[in-house]
């Protein structure tokens, strides 16, 4: 019986004409603009220097700002008002203010003040702008210290040496980050959305009377539902991992197999998702419009964008209950932590009590009667 | 229901839940002689706001696994003998250790967990003043708190607007088409532009309704204030409204069944609109190609005129070019959508 469903399935996938081209050209088009695009790498960031003092050392610190990768020169302004104004145009995200008596208070060790205002209109980046300018700025106190008070640095009572390392990512790329996330939504998005349309679309056309009246059962018939789009996932993400090592260069750290058996249970997991939604939806739209808010939702919380810890608590609370943040996990975790199935035990957990809890709605809201 | 439900949910997961505060991350701590000093400073990173001490390692593997199973992002090992070292030769080491698979969290991280470790260095002997020579002083200009939610108002009510407008003008007119009731319309007495108005008009005051909802909530739930004119906030946003809406149109002649219609809004809005429109990713980021192509996006003008005008309070007069460019776009997509329908016609 199966069997035939399945051939139906498939005969309906490949001769619809835009199904097919969409699921190779889908995790391409995603893979290929939105780590370029959706990126919170934040370089480059324009500076505005006003420098009242013209001294060796104002503008050795403005070089040693510059030099860096993360800023950018834009214009020396005269007066903090004429730098506010290059902020307001959007010309500037940062405004750096040297006193007039820099060089003269570090000479005399009276110690000196600089000004950062920084652009926080979009609170993350004016904070990371101003947390890299705040540690140049450390370093360049301390280059001075150790070349003008050698003495000082040594009779320094006590200093604790601060040692930092990056783990897993050690250049910060922001790509890596984002890579293996992206696959997971182009997962949600191809077996989340697929599947709600599925049902809708033989209810508008009239065909899901012809499934009602005849003997098949219900869960053979949501398994033939479910079983293409397996195939549809797993094919997505194999495209995925090509393009995450031919453009990214990205190999998982972990095994392909731990992430092929995850996929396999969210696939159901998130499948099953769209099917139950299709069994209550009685239009396209309808279908369209309730998964489309449940995937925005779900992939707000997911931790795609900005880290799941720091949301409040209700929202981490429901981000529990959201299978795409287990996934967005595990997916990072494999590709750049390289860990195993015990390790990432819990995660199996959820996604497995999601798979069964989605297709067990999903038998079970299939009515053959309406 | 959903189209008025859902800017309020979007508003509210916007403006609360995406932030990128470090809060209460997850520290591993290796400390093999446990003593005074790693003690205190244990207790002063436990004790701020950025950081719990969740885990306790024996040696470095441990630490690893911490990293492997996500239950810690930042890992501080102490040197051995730290506090006679600090006491004795005046110098000791910590290594500070961020998981940076999120890159930004991870500098963060280090930024807040260095600046608790020379607090205590300076507790420790107020008298060295060498430490500061140059103090930097920090003002954060428009967002002194840097709340998400200041960013993510403009562009919601960029987005919302345009799914309203754009998105549902489109299908409403094309399922006239499926149906066939469209021919109808067409050979009554009525001029077409009064049939295609009197099918804008509801979304029209649909998306006035939403503007609305989303300004009394940023105000009053989310406490962004309105900095500017509301006059000429409800001034740009009336002429965003138009080229959603025109924009909806030409999406409409161009399609013929619902499906694509939804199709094209979706790839062809929704996507460039939450990627290149800068609500959530700076476009200054990005390679020169995307930021060309975020030129076409009007999203990305509304919501830097909402910017100005909403957070920064400015007047008009400094949002000219944004202005300028939504009109050009107005009128160019219901010159083309009006031609386009009069070729139907015939």
């Amino acid at each position: 019986m199966i069997k035939y469903l399945l051939k139906k399935e498939f005969k309906q996938i490949i001769r619809n004409p835009f199904l097919p081209k969409m699921i190779f050209m889908f995790p391409l088009m995603v893979l290929l603009v939105f780590p370029w695009a959706a990126s919170y790498e934040i370089r480059n960031l324009n500076l505005s220097v006003i420098d009242n003092d013209h001294s060796t050392f104002s503008k050795r610190l403005t070089q040693t700002i510059t030099s860096s990768n993360y800023f950018r020169l834009t214009d020396e302004s005269a007066s903090y008002n004429q730098a506010l104004k290059s902020i307001e145009k959007n010309k500037a995200d940062i405004i750096l203010e040297i006193p007039a008596d820099f060089e003269k208070n570090i000479i005399n060790r009276e110690g000196t003040k600089v000004m950062i205002s920084a652009n926080a209109v979009n609170g993350m980046k004016g904070g990371i702008g101003m947390t890299y300018l705040s540690t140049i700025i450390a370093n360049f106190n301390l280059t001075l210290i150790s070349e003008l008070y050698p003495e000082m640095a040594k009779s320094n009572s006590s200093v604790i040496q601060i040692d930092s390392q990056y783990r897993f990512n050690k250049n910060l790329n922001y790509q890596v980050f984002m890579v293996p996330a992206l696959m997971v939504m182009i997962l949600t998005l191809l077996c989340g959305f697929l599947p709600a349309m599925s049902i809708v679309f033989e209810k508008e056309l009239g065909t899901m009377e012809q499934i009602n009246v005849s003997p098949v059962p219900k869960i053979t018939f949501i398994l033939a539902k479910l079983i293409p789009f397996w195939l549809i996932g797993f094919i997505a993400i194999t495209i995925g991992f090509l393009v995450a090592w031919l453009d990214y260069g990205l190999i998982p750290v972990g095994h392909f197999y731990i992430i092929y058996t995850f996929a396999a249970i969210y696939i159901f997991a998130i499948s099953g998702m769209g099917i139950v939604i299709s069994n209550y939806a009685q239009t396209l739209q309808q279908a369209v419009f309730i998964v489309f808010f449940f995937m925005m939702l779900f992939i707000m919380l997911s931790g795609l964008y900005t880290p799941v810890d720091s949301m409040p608590d209700w929202a981490q609370w429901i981000a529990a209950f959201n299978p795409l943040k287990h996934l967005m996990i595990v997916m990072r975790s494999i590709y750049l932590k390289g860990s195993n199935f015990i390790q990432l035990g819990g995660e199996l957990a959820a996604l497995l009590g999601f798979a069964v809890f989605f297709n067990g709605l999903a038998v079970w809201s299939y009515r053959k009667n309406n | 229901m959903i189209l008025l439900l859902m800017p309020v949910i979007q508003i509210v997961l916007f403006g609360f839940a995406l932030s990128q505060e470090v809060k209460d991350t997850k520290v591993v701590v290796l400390a093999n002689t446990s003593d005074d000093a790693t003690r205190r400073i244990i207790d002063r990173v436990d004790a701020s706001e950025y950081f719990d001490v969740a885990v306790v390692a024996h040696n470095s593997n441990d630490i690893d696994a911490a990293f492997r199973d996500g239950k810690a992002k930042l890992a501080m090992v102490f040197e051995d003998h730290f506090s006679e070292n600090l006491k004795h030769t005046g110098k000791a080491h910590i290594q500070l250790i961020a998981d940076a698979t999120d890159p930004n969290a991870a500098t963060s991280f280090l930024f807040y967990a260095s600046n608790i470790i020379t607090n205590y260095q300076q507790d420790l002997s107020p008298t060295q003043t060498n430490s500061g020579l140059i103090t930097p002083e920090v003002k954060m200009l428009y967002n002194p708190q840097m709340k998400s939610a200041f960013n993510f108002v403009p562009g919601v009510l960029g987005m919302i607007m345009i799914l309203i407008c754009a998105m549902m003008t489109s299908i409403a007119i094309v399922r006239e088409k499926e149906m066939g009731t469209m021919e109808i319309l067409l050979v009554s007495p009525m001029r077409p532009i009064y049939t295609i108005l009197s099918k804008i008009a509801p979304y029209f005051v649909l998306s006035v309704i939403n503007f609305a909802t989303i300004m009394l909530l940023s105000v009053f739930v989310l406490k962004v204030p309105i900095a500017g004119s509301f006059i000429s906030l409800l001034t740009v946003s009336l002429l965003y409204i138009f080229v959603a809406l025109s924009l909806g149109l030409l999406i409409s002649t161009l399609t013929s069944s619902q499906l694509a219609a939804m199709m094209i809004s979706g790839m062809g809005l929704m996507i460039p609109v939450m990627l290149l429109s800068g609500m959530i990713f700076p476009i200054e980021n990005m390679p020169v190609f995307l930021r060309f192509i975020s030129n076409f996006v009007p999203a990305r003008w509304y919501i830097d005129a909402v910017k100005t005008i909403m957070i920064k309070g400015h007047g008009l007069g400094a949002v000219l070019k944004d202005v300028g460019v939504l009109v050009l776009m107005g009128t160019v997509l219901v010159t083309i959508s009006l031609k386009k329908f009069k070729v139907r016609l015939s």
